[in-house]
């Protein structure tokens, strides 16, 4: 409980509407798309500028008070829980787009614009911010940066932190500091701006953020294609990597993931394949044209029963949205989906889908796979019921065996996702002991009084669990 | 405010009456905050989200918040517009969990005076009951032609009323003459050869205040070749009771209607108003608990389809259709939308017309804001999403702005009269610009015959 003068004091900050410590309030933003994480905050605040932003974290780190950044609590590590309660701080008042700057191929945005608006706004000037969540008609801007969001997109143009240029960021001392710029090139110092993307919200607040914007390919072209068996999929996503063949988008899924996206979406998926790939090219039409061709070879070669291209653009942007809903989509199946990120080289696509797979049949677990298989990025889903304690206890060890299997052959245990709270017992693996003491060091000499999200990434305790 | 023991109940109702299965489908993911009104309206509050919610409904069985006046605000100002169903790739049903959590709260809460007499008034003494519908209906249609109406407006009695009363009544259709109401005809012959035996769900409010829409309606069902019954027995479908936590009122509605169909012998029972279909179309689920009934139910709900799809199923769109030269465009009816699944058809009808140029409204799908009661009962926030939606429908420049649903045609009558636009644009109900497109195609026919006939004789 914040004592009454604290909220008093936030209230003279940002406006007594801006404040929220009602029951119902408090209860709304205490989750994010996690399952079995939620606390509840004793305050949720929403600054309406980048000086408002400052006063209450300076508030806070005088009250040694939790500070919880929030974009569209759509994050899958339990990254806005308020672990140590505290204030929620959204960014609703900040969602506007600053500035589109057609000579430096830039756009400056407040944290709180949604992902998708970002996509309109340069399309409306031809250009292209490609980071493409799943979640993106919902994800600010914010969110991506902190949690280094990837998407559809991430084989050939990689991910968030290859777009973001500068940032402003209110420091948990309460200073702000302005990153990077509009600039190719920068090395007057550390790269802090790259040390802010991925941060989780654990090392300050993002106030601003200037992206780079590409100019928009000239087409593109959207195709499906089906196999009977998975491994098939999975050795010729590894067989295009092997051609150079780099398409802007390849992503699988298997035959579960398939038939609830079809259920949802009724778009005429075909549900009797075991594993499905969507792909998609993009760029100069000859190049587009020659490539589809010879993904649909690679594809055939390598047991594809069937390959289709799509017909319109209307047909095509059916198929990638569809495919954006197969998180939700899949909880239709059972109470509890929870889902891993687990990522390796491409080239070792195909042994870990395979471990997935006999994992789940060695713990007799419903898992279906799907994700960016071209980045090496699966997203394994337990369907589950987090009632059944016994059951959650085996997904638990599950995980637990993916981790290392993807560690093992010389992965991550979260690709796009983020640590939070959810990956925090499984940092060491990939990080080892030093890392993340090195890491811890750069919070301490940070966040002092570690307000920033605690109990993200790391605990306070040193004790990590091996 | 609520005292302990108004809490606890609440409390125990949540724990007994929501389905905790289909609180669990929902993910969190967020997909649905978009598509919300009450959550753009309220600047992104997430308590006023179909997530929030969701998890304010979990909170309360849960036991992790009590009872409270913001988390019944959360409930209160929920639309049911239901938009939040249609964009959840889980397929969580918003719509039962919210009739659940109404009912677990009204169920037990004292309501402030007036509201307990309209509510009781309206649910459980007008609605059930169509003679007595009538009976209200004829009182309005009394004091429109008595010329009180006139008095009333001069001397300012509305303005007791809060504003959209005020305004609503000066909207508020012609109605028919009592006699008139009760002379419902019970078997309609087809006009054309027969193509299909249906029944005509004549609604409560629709067979009364716009018993012209509902003339209408069964005019085109005749000219597209069906032959209708309308069973006596029938009576108000209870959506209204449902919406608002008076559940086991509706049941019994639910029964009276599926007896009265039961022995139509007819292959589907056709509505007009987008709201009364959903719930029609939902019985199934309504009485799911019910093992005489349920079967019964189902089966009935299986026959429910909307005007507007049988006639594009009979091919009405290729008749001669003819208006003169005008924008049209539409706004839907959410129910129909995403209740029923029906949105192409009448798109398809109104683009058939000849004269008439079709132009789609920006988030045409984004409920109007008249919702049942909503717009009377949350008058402020109605009002505010109606401006949204006016600021919309003018960009259109159409003079016409054709609707699904009784509640949306008002609403949207609503909206002309508050931006002073009742010259340049109106508002009707679907039905009642098919039947005039439909006889204008016929007039356009009679000339065209006429004309070629000199031709030929000359
Ligand atoms: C169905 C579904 C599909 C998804 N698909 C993808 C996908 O394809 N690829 C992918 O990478 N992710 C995906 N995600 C995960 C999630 O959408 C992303 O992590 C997204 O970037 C989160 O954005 P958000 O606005 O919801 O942020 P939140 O969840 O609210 O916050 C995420 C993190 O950012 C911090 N934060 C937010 N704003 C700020 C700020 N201004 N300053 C500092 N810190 C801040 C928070 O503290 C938190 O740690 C998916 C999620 C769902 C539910
Ligand atoms: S879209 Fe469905 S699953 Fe996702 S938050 Fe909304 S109701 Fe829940
Ligand atoms: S029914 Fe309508 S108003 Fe209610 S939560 Fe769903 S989208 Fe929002």
């Amino acid at each position: 409980m914040l004592q009454e003068n604290i909220i008093r004091r936030l209230e003279s900050m940002v406006g007594e509407e801006n404040v929220e410590n009602s029951n119902a309030s408090l209860l709304a933003y205490s989750y994010d798309s996690t399952p079995q994480f939620q606390a509840m905050p004793d305050a949720v605040v929403s600054p309406r500028n980048t000086e408002e932003v400052a006063a209450v974290v300076r508030l806070c780190n005088e009250e040694k008070i939790p500070i919880v950044p929030r974009g569209s609590g759509t994050n899958l590590c339990g990254g806005t829980a308020p672990l140590e309660g505290g204030i929620v701080l959204l960014f609703k008042q900040m969602s506007k787009i600053l500035e589109i700057d057609e000579e430096n191929l830039t756009m400056t945005v407040q944290p709180g614009v949604y992902t998708q608006d970002v996509h309109k706004a340069a399309e409306e000037v031809g250009l292209f911010y490609p980071p493409d969540p799943g979640s993106m008609h919902i994800s600010q801007i914010g969110g991506n940066i902190s949690e280094n969001s990837g998407g559809l997109r991430g084989l050939k143009y990689g991910v968030t932190r290859d777009y973001v240029l500068g940032l402003e960021i209110v420091l948990p001392s309460g200073e702000i500091i302005r990153t990077g710029g509009k600039l190719a090139k920068d090395v007057a110092g550390y790269d802090l701006t790259r040390l802010y993307v991925g941060a989780e919200g654990t090392l300050g607040v993002v106030t601003e953020a200037t992206l780079k914007l590409i100019p928009m390919p000239e087409m593109k072209k959207t195709m499906l294609a089906l196999y009977h068996d998975i491994e098939a999929a999975a050795e010729t996503v590894s067989a295009m990597i092997t051609n150079r063949i780099i398409p802007a988008t390849l992503e699988f899924l298997d035959q579960a993931t398939v038939k609830v996206v079809e259920d949802f979406a009724k778009i005429g998926l075909p549900t009797d394949a075991k594993a499905v790939l969507l792909i998609e090219q993009d760029g100069a039409p000859e190049i587009v044209e020659r490539d589809v061709e010879k993904i649909e070879t690679l594809c055939r070669e390598n047991g594809a029963f069937e390959v289709t291209v799509a017909a319109t653009e209307v047909e095509a942007e059916a198929l990638t949205t569809a495919r954006r809903a197969a998180l939700s989509a899949l909880s239709r199946l059972r109470p509890t989906t929870i889902l891993e990120d687990a990522t390796v080289p491409r080239s070792e696509i195909a042994p870990m889908v395979k471990a997935i797979r006999e994992i789940a049949e060695k713990y007799e677990l419903n898992i279906c796979t799907f994700g960016h298989a071209g980045d090496g990025n699966l997203h394994p889903t337990c369907l589950t019921d987090i009632r059944d304690k016994e059951e959650i206890a085996l997904v638990e060890q599950a995980f637990d065996e993916i981790f290392k299997k993807a560690v093992e052959l010389g992965g991550t245990i979260t690709g796009e996702h983020g640590v939070g709270a959810m990956k925090l017992p499984y940092l060491h693996l990939k990080a080892g002991e030093a890392g993340i003491e090195a890491m811890r060091s750069i919070k301490q000499a940070l966040d002092p009084n570690n307000i920033m999200n605690p109990e993200k990434i790391f605990t306070k305790s040193v004790v990590i669990d091996k | 405010m609520m005292d302990a023991k108004e809490k606890e109940r609440i409390q125990n109702n949540f724990k007994e009456k929501m389905d905790y299965e289909e609180i669990l489908n929902c993910t969190r993911c967020g997909f649905c905050l978009p598509s919300c009104p009450t959550y753009i309206e309220t600047g992104k509050d997430e308590v006023h989200s179909p997530r929030g919610r969701i998890a304010l409904m979990k909170g309360l069985v849960d036991g992790d918040i009590e009872p409270s006046e913001e988390v019944k605000r959360s409930i209160d100002l929920c639309l049911g517009c239901r938009a939040c169903e249609t964009a959840c790739p889980s397929g969580v049903n918003f719509g039962h969990l919210l009739e659940q959590a109404r009912d677990a709260i009204y169920q037990t809460n004292e309501k402030s005076l007036p509201e307990k007499v309209v509510r009781n008034v309206a649910f459980h003494h007008l609605f059930p009951h169509q003679n007595r519908m009538i009976g209200l209906t004829g009182l309005l249609g009394m004091y429109q032609r008595s010329g009180l109406q006139r008095v009333a407006r001069s001397i300012g009695v509305m303005n007791l009323f809060p504003e959209t009363m005020r305004t609503m009544e000066k909207v508020l259709p012609e109605v028919p003459k009592k006699k008139e109401m009760k002379q419902r005809p019970r078997h309609y012959a087809p006009l054309k050869k027969q193509t299909k035996k249906v029944a005509f769900f004549s609604g409560c409010l629709m067979d009364t205040v716009f018993k012209t829409t509902n003339d209408a309606t069964t005019k085109l069902l005749q000219y597209a070749g069906c032959e209708i019954v309308v069973p006596e027995l029938q009576g108000c479908c209870g959506a209204l009771h449902g919406h608002s936590g008076e559940r086991e009122q509706a049941k019994e509605m639910a029964k009276r209607n599926i007896a009265a169909f039961e022995d139509a012998g007819v292959d589907y029972i056709i509505t007009n108003a987008g709201g009364c279909g959903a719930f029609l179309v939902d019985y199934g689920y309504l009485l799911k608990d019910d093992p005489v009934w349920q079967e019964r139910a189902a089966a009935f709900a299986a026959k429910i389809k909307d005007v507007t799809s049988i006639l594009v199923a009979l091919d009405f769109h290729n008749m001669p259709l003819q208006l003169d030269e005008q924008i049209v465009t539409y706004q839907d009816s959410c129910h129909l939308k995403n209740g029923q699944k029906t949105f192409m058809e009448p798109r398809q009808l109104l683009e058939s017309i000849e004269g008439v140029t079709y132009v789609e409204m920006h988030d045409a799908s984004r409920c109007c804001g008249s919702a049942g009661i909503y717009n009377i009962v949350e008058s402020e926030m109605a009002m505010q999403i109606l401006d949204h939606k006016m600021e919309q429908a003018k960009k259109t420049n159409a003079k016409t702005i054709v609707t699904a649903n009784p509640g949306c045609l008002l609403q949207m009558k609503l909206g002309i009269e508050r931006e002073g636009l009742a010259d340049e644009m109106e508002a009707v109900h679907i039905v009642d610009l098919l039947l005039r497109a439909y006889e204008g195609g016929r007039e356009k026919m009679r000339f065209e015959e006429m004309d070629s006939g000199g031709h030929a004789g000359a």
